[in-house]
């Protein structure tokens, strides 16, 4: 390299990175989608309250989300996410309706550590199978759902409703926001309302981005996706990093059982069903790559927002109808992927884009 | 152990199922020296050293260190680190989705949050005083192979080892940047670092080294002053052959100037990769693309055997137009392409010799033309013998040979389908002084035998002896073509560097 260009690399602003760049496009396409739903169906698209309905309902996805994306970065998957919070869900209003639990503050925390033991429990069995077993992620999530599914069952076969007043009063409580609110007819302020749900998957998303970009271990899992052995010649301890990014997915997927509760306090066997892949496909279309060591958390936040609207989109038009809701999701993953292989395609390179779309730069000389 | 040894290892052994990779090896390093370590391909250099880094853990042997009392207990990568020793190898073993700043310090930051600011100015740092030409917050994968390999060489002086081992550090570097890594290894070597050099490129062992240490078939063969040992010598040891034996070698054989019918000719051939180029080979010819790296070699190539999209050009085989735009094409046209890259191009690890030789024969047959069993094996035996491919036996899975055995594998598959123009991009890249021999050997013979080929190699010293037509490129153009008494080291170095003819 000349020294021209180094003097040049002096002050130079560094490109988008592929990870940031897809990130960015989802961002993009969320506002987009927004947008046109404000111009083309009005109503309540218009009204802040959308934005926090949007959160209040897909709050445990928000979460659990993240716990693919953290081992996605990883270089591996795990499908048992909703497994998880669908025992969680059962496991936990079954222990506040068992008469042993006094009504109180207390029951309430003992309920969050009972979930979060839950997710851990899946997390470290997991996590070990995987990393010092070496036996395919895949694999071990498959029967860690249809384990956690079993157990569901199990606990109960009938739907288990909440009567505990103390959760309850929780699940009541709504974070009113005046100044997002709006005027109603007859002249009264209603103010927005978020679940406490919404703000703890908001949290989890702020200290996932903060953990997987500061912390070390964040970093690790970087590398670790980015290329194993690389990871393990560059002195990582690449088992334990690998067995630390499934127990932050399972004790996410406890926690995510845990909002779920506070969203809709009834147990049931079906629970959350399938909620992984839309977890898988909020995480791929945030930018998160399937191979590993790409994506981030904010974008796994507009990935989920994105399929969460299209959902209300749908829901709200005459197309009510769940095939529509699928198919765009379909449509819309399609999308992704082949953006993302786009992207990776001219990954390295000097060609930035594909040569149809370059031809007008090059020189013929 | 010796006062001023920082390293020493004692009756290594190490087995692998079926071969003796390392059979009671001694190795010595003292302080501030350059050691190369030498020997052919399957001499156990790369084995040695995985010991020693705790890739692989060794069977039997004793190795100490300078400041650990007994035995080096080294079981793992991390083991190595934090005993002193840093490994550059000739892969490059960094994240490419992670920064220039977070490959240099990742996995060896103290607390568990991590001051990314802090460790970006102190990489900068580094970097300008060694002359590397990177940023920090440039993620890796964004900066070409030289200086990704520079990187790891910094990170390992970052980390002040007692002993650096460089792995075939040189081999995608071009002169220049070499010219700057010896500089580097002399400096490291007066801060009284112990360099651990593995290369094939001999003239380079001469240019830095103090000290070789050879190893043939797993075995110690004796441990040298550079000064001491000429290369002929060094050379003699590697191969375990006498010196009437190796002149012999050195005469190739005759070079093969082609009949006068052309066979494949194109016309303004582009590429994605590649700018528009006219290229002629003669039946029975064999020539050569040379330049720098990065040159535009293995992209011109490449376009011709429709390995990259390829975007114009008019392509007559043996007069008549052809349209060659995929690998099959060129297949089906009887061209053959060896690749540049055999790790990532060229085997496919998994499978067994003979599965990797039939390939190029099945894709040509078509899959719904099954070969039967004793024809694969009887193809496979046949060229196991033919090209003296060292392996246990023919369902041994590639990736278990030696670097040359593999590529001899590549050339048998190409062999197998005769084709009638054979392309081979680095064919020698990373192999030794016996297998480059009987490599350039085979390729005059097989000129003799009225087959084109094309050939390429960073040593221009072998395009030399088997080219009869060289085409020079510079700056992704071709810029000169020699031919007859042309053909001298300084005639391509002048049209390398642009001496215009």
């Amino acid at each position: 390299m000349t020294t021209v260009s180094r003097a040049k690399a002096e002050k130079h602003r560094e490109p988008l990175t592929d990870a940031q760049l897809l990130m960015t496009i989802s961002i993009c396409i969320f506002a987009a989608m927004y947008a046109m739903a404000m111009l083309l169906m009005g109503g309540g698209f218009r009204k802040a309250q959308m934005v926090f309905d949007l959160l209040n309902d897909n709050a445990y996805l928000i979460i659990i989300a993240c716990a693919l994306t953290v081992v996605m970065i990883g270089g591996g998957i795990n499908i048992s996410v909703g497994g998880v919070i669908g025992l969680t869900v059962m496991a936990c209003a079954i222990f506040l309706n068992s008469s042993g639990v006094e009504n109180g503050p207390i029951s309430v925390t003992l309920t969050l550590l009972l979930a979060l033991g839950i997710g851990l429990a899946f997390g470290i069995l997991q996590g070990f199978l995987v990393s010092y077993l070496e036996i395919q992620p895949f694999i071990v999530t498959l029967a860690g759902m249809f384990l956690a599914r079993g157990l569901t069952t199990m606990l109960s076969v009938n739907p288990v409703k909440v009567s505990s007043q103390e959760f309850l009063s929780i699940v009541q409580t709504k974070i009113l926001i005046p100044w997002l609110g709006y005027t109603a007819k007859n002249g009264n302020l209603i103010p927005a309302k978020m679940e406490i749900g919404a703000l703890v998957a908001l949290v989890t998303v702020i200290f996932m981005y903060l953990f997987l970009r500061y912390a070390r271990l964040g970093r690790h899992i970087y590398a670790l996706g980015g290329n194993q052995q690389s990871a393990l010649m560059l002195g990582i301890n690449v088992r334990r990093t690998r067995f630390l990014s499934y127990m932050i997915s399972g004790l996410l997927s406890g926690l995510a059982g845990f909002v779920f509760l506070m969203h809709k306090p009834a147990g049931n066997a079906s629970v959350a069903m399938r909620s992984e892949m839309d977890a898988i496909a909020a995480s791929i279309i945030g930018g998160t790559l399937l191979t590993g060591g790409m994506g981030n958390v904010i974008g796994t936040f507009f990935g989920t927002m994105i399929l969460a609207t299209i959902q209300k989109i749908i829901a709200l038009s005459p197309l009510n109808q769940s095939w529509w809701q699928e198919m765009a999701n379909g449509a819309l993953l399609g999308f992704f992927i082949m953006l993302q292989s786009i992207v990776l395609s001219s990954r390295g390179k000097k060609l930035r884009l594909p040569a149809w779309l370059k031809i007008s730069h090059q020189k013929t000389d | 152990m010796q006062n001023d040894a920082v390293l020493t290892m004692r009756g290594i052994c190490k087995s692998f199922p079926g071969t003796k990779a390392l059979d009671h090896v001694d190795f010595t390093l003292r302080k501030g020296e350059i050691h190369a370590l030498m020997g052919e391909n399957g001499a156990g250099k790369s084995t040695l050293i995985k010991v020693l880094t705790g890739v692989y853990e060794k069977d039997s042997g004793s190795i100490q260190m300078e400041g650990i009392q007994g035995d080096a207990h080294i079981h793992s990568p991390q083991d190595a680190q934090k005993a002193g020793i840093s490994t550059v190898y000739q892969e490059i073993t960094l994240c490419p989705n992670l920064t220039v700043a977070e490959n240099m310090f990742i996995g060896r930051t103290a607390s568990a949050f991590v001051h990314w600011k802090d460790y970006e100015k102190r990489t900068d740092g580094i970097l300008q005083s060694l002359g590397i030409p990177a940023r920090a917050k440039q993620e890796l994968s964004r900066c070409s192979l030289a200086v990704q390999q520079m990187v790891a060489i910094a990170r390992a002086v970052d980390m002040q080892c007692k002993v650096l081992i460089l792995d075939e550090p040189t081999s995608s570097l071009d002169e220049k940047e070499v010219a700057m890594l010896f500089d580097l290894m002399r400096d490291l070597k007066n801060r009284g670092v112990g360099i651990v050099f593995v290369t094939h490129f001999l003239e380079q062992v001469y240019e830095v080294s103090d000290r070789i240490t050879v190893l043939r078939n797993g075995e110690l063969v004796g441990e040298y002053p550079a000064a001491a040992l000429p290369q002929v010598e060094l050379v003699a040891k590697m191969m375990g052959k006498d010196l009437n034996e190796l002149e012999d070698l050195a005469q190739v054989g005759q070079k093969s100037l082609g009949s006068r019918e052309t066979l494949y000719e194109a016309q303004g051939l582009s590429s994605t990769e590649s700018r528009p180029f006219d290229f002629v080979i003669r039946q029975g010819e064999v020539n050569g693309f040379t330049g720098l790296l990065g040159s535009g070699r293995s992209e011109s190539v490449r376009a011709i055997f429709g390995a990259d999209r390829v975007t114009g050009g008019r392509i007559k085989i043996k007069g008549k137009p052809v349209r060659i735009t995929r690998p099959h094409d060129a297949m089906k046209h009887g061209i053959g392409y060896l690749p540049e890259d055999r790790k990532r191009d060229g085997i496919i690890a998994d499978l067994s010799v003979r599965e990797n030789i039939i390939l190029a024969m099945q894709v040509m047959k078509g899959f719904f033309h099954p070969m039967s069993r004793s024809q694969m094996e009887k193809f496979a035996d046949e060229y196991i013998q033919a090209l003296k491919i060292k392996t246990a036996s023919q369902d041994t899975p590639i990736r278990s040979l030696s670097g040359g055995n593999q590529q001899k594998v590549i050339l048998a598959r190409w062999l197998l389908t005769h084709p009638d123009y054979l392309i081979l991009d680095e064919p020698t890249r990373g192999i030794d002084v016996g297998t480059k021999l009987e490599i350039q050997k085979l390729v005059l013979k097989l000129a003799e035998e009225n087959m084109s080929v094309t050939f390429i190699s960073s040593e221009i010293e072998e395009m030399l002896r088997v080219c009869s037509r060289l085409i020079v490129m510079r700056d992704r153009k071709i810029v000169g073509e020699l031919t007859g008494n042309e053909l001298t080291q300084s005639q391509v170095m002048k049209t390398i560097a642009g001496g215009e003819l």
